[in-house]
């Protein structure tokens, strides 16, 4: 048989095996190109999610509020911590909790799920991950509708640096993403990863300052808060809405540090392992 | 046009299956530790070389894991091969397991679109094709219902006709008409028949002989991942045929003779 090679005609798409370039480019672009499957995908979860029930999407809105009036029950009578106005306090942070810990651990589930179809036909696995990201932004912004009834319900005022949202988001997101690259790879090798993730997550969250204040952790456990990158990103996300100010410049260059660096290993380690995927589970 | 549509210089797809199963981190280091950490080596495809050319409609035969499905995957991109190279000119319809991704919640409409997005199209190419693809399917008065309530044959049809409403170079077949009743079967055929006149190269698995006769001048018999017959279709299938009901599954002769006796 003759090696004739495929020569690229002009409009003709060639998939060469052995000209791939950069993983990590030919991911993003392929990502790019099935950007519409991420907006599908998140479409179809929430319709999901919320066929033949009655409340229907205000499920989303309701869990973060009962999770409130309960954890502010418990924190302000039994703790007795003076924290102002300790609803608003706690829902800043538990909305900013809750998209971590639901996208990161979807993201981890995703390979087993996604595997179905993806062994089957070529779909850029990267969009689990994403889409996973959309989902959890979606009920983000479905939780801000509770979070401004507080304010309305305690007399809170609504800061004018609420503008900064959609950047502590969007630092949010891409820290996140990152994790969830992280956990989406070392699922499709252990299959426990998300087991032993949720775990984890449950123990970072009480290291967290979400339901108590920073300035009672003691002086000898501040290294513990340091070394902690939530705690950066909760405070930037916190700020705008809880104190009315924005964060200040280092804190927002170690956020944005934080995520940016954990984000770029989590695509990095993803798209170099993207080709075992179809051999593993 | 003289270079090939689909080129494979002896492609070797291997799977490590792990000794035994080691699933779960804990076990992964409980037994690293202990260096007892061993594959076995599964090859689906052990140096296949081939060449198609655009507007040929070939199909592939032989039994159940012989590695006509890895092939097919190899040349949709959903296996990277582990050594050899694999190009495809063109764009791809893969017709591989009608009806992934299908969600028996969601209404026919909502389902084509997702499956047109799974497939890789845009959003405006599928608003464009929306309209289209439901008349095909002749699913018009059961768009707005939740696809739960569909036969398997008004799947079929649906997923059908998201997949090959399109207009790809090369369309791959995976046993996906073995579905729906006479008259489905006849559209589908009907259609692949419209893709071969209209120049677009199909590459075809089947286990019906019949069809494989009928529809291609081509056939590639694959044994244990090797290419063992590859030629015209009427001779390949009489030669598969009479080795399949020749002998006990235990007594077939090795795939290197029967290459031997082809041409």
């Amino acid at each position: 048989m003759s090696a004739r090679a495929i020569t690229p005609t002009e409009g003709v798409r060639v998939y060469d095996s052995a000209r791939r370039g950069s993983r990590i480019l030919e991911e993003a672009r392929a990502l790019w190109k099935y950007r519409f499957l991420v907006s599908e995908l998140v479409i179809r979860d929430i319709k999901v999610r919320y066929k033949r029930s009655i409340l229907g999407v205000f499920w989303t809105m309701l869990a973060p509020l009962l999770n409130m009036i309960a954890l502010t029950l418990v924190f302000s009578a039994l703790l007795k911590q003076q924290i102002r106005n300790y609803p608003v306090y706690f829902m800043t942070g538990s909305i900013f909790w809750t998209f971590f810990s639901q996208t990161t651990s979807s993201a981890a589930s995703q390979t087993q799920d996604s595997n179905e179809i993806a062994k089957r036909i070529y779909i850029p696995r990267s969009v689990f991950v994403a889409s996973a990201i959309g989902v959890g932004l979606v009920n983000l912004v479905l939780s801000i509708v509770p979070l401004i009834l507080i304010l309305g319900a305690t007399g809170y005022p609504l800061y004018a640096t609420w503008w900064f949202l959609p950047i502590s988001v969007f630092i949010l997101m891409l820290f996140s993403a990152g994790v969830g690259f992280l956990l989406f790879t070392l699922a499709s090798r252990f299959t426990d990863i998300r087991e032993m993730y949720l775990v984890f997550i449950q123990t970072w969250f009480f290291l967290t300052p979400i339901v108590y204040h920073p300035s009672i952790v003691p002086a000898k456990f501040r290294l513990a808060l340091w070394l902690n990158p939530m705690f950066y990103l909760v405070q930037t996300f916190r700020r705008p809405i809880y104190d009315g100010v924005l964060p200040s410049p280092t804190l927002l260059a170690a956020s944005v540090a934080i995520a940016v660096l954990v984000f770029a290993t989590g695509w990095v380690y993803f798209s170099h392992r993207v080709d075992e995927f179809a051999f593993r589970t | 046009m003289n270079t090939p549509a689909i080129r494979l210089g002896d492609v070797c797809v291997r799977y490590r299956v792990p000794r035994e199963r080691i699933g779960s981190l804990k076990e992964y280091a409980i037994r690293w530790v202990k260096r007892r950490v061993t594959y076995d080596d599964f090859e689906a495809l052990r140096g296949v070389s081939l060449e198609i050319e655009p507007s040929e409609t070939v199909g592939l035969i032989g039994r159940n894991g012989a590695g006509k499905s890895t092939l097919l995957k190899v040349v949709a991109k959903v296996i990277p091969p582990t050594s050899g190279r694999v190009q495809v000119a063109g764009t791809i319809a893969p017709l591989l397991e009608l009806g992934l991704g299908l969600h028996g919640e969601l209404t026919g409409r909502e389902n084509v679109m997702l499956q047109g997005a799974l497939l890789g199209f845009s959003r405006r190419e599928m608003k464009q094709r929306l309209v289209r693809i439901i008349e095909w399917a002749e699913l018009q008065d059961f768009v707005d219902a939740p696809i739960r309530t569909y036969s398997t044959g008004m799947m079929a049809r649906l997923a059908f006709s998201v997949a090959t409403d399109v207009d790809p170079d090369i369309l791959l077949v995976d046993e996906a008409l073995s579905v729906g009743d006479e008259r489905f079967q006849q559209k589908c055929l009907d259609r692949m028949e419209a893709f071969r006149s209209a120049g677009k190269t199909v590459l075809f698995v089947s286990h019906a002989l019949a069809q494989i006769r009928e529809n291609c001048r081509r056939a590639i018999w694959i044994h244990e991942g090797r290419v063992v017959r590859d030629g015209d279709s009427a001779s390949v299938t009489a030669d598969y045929h009479e080795w399949s009901i020749a002998a006990e599954p235990a007594s077939l002769p090795p795939p290197e003779k029967i290459s031997a006796l082809s041409p």
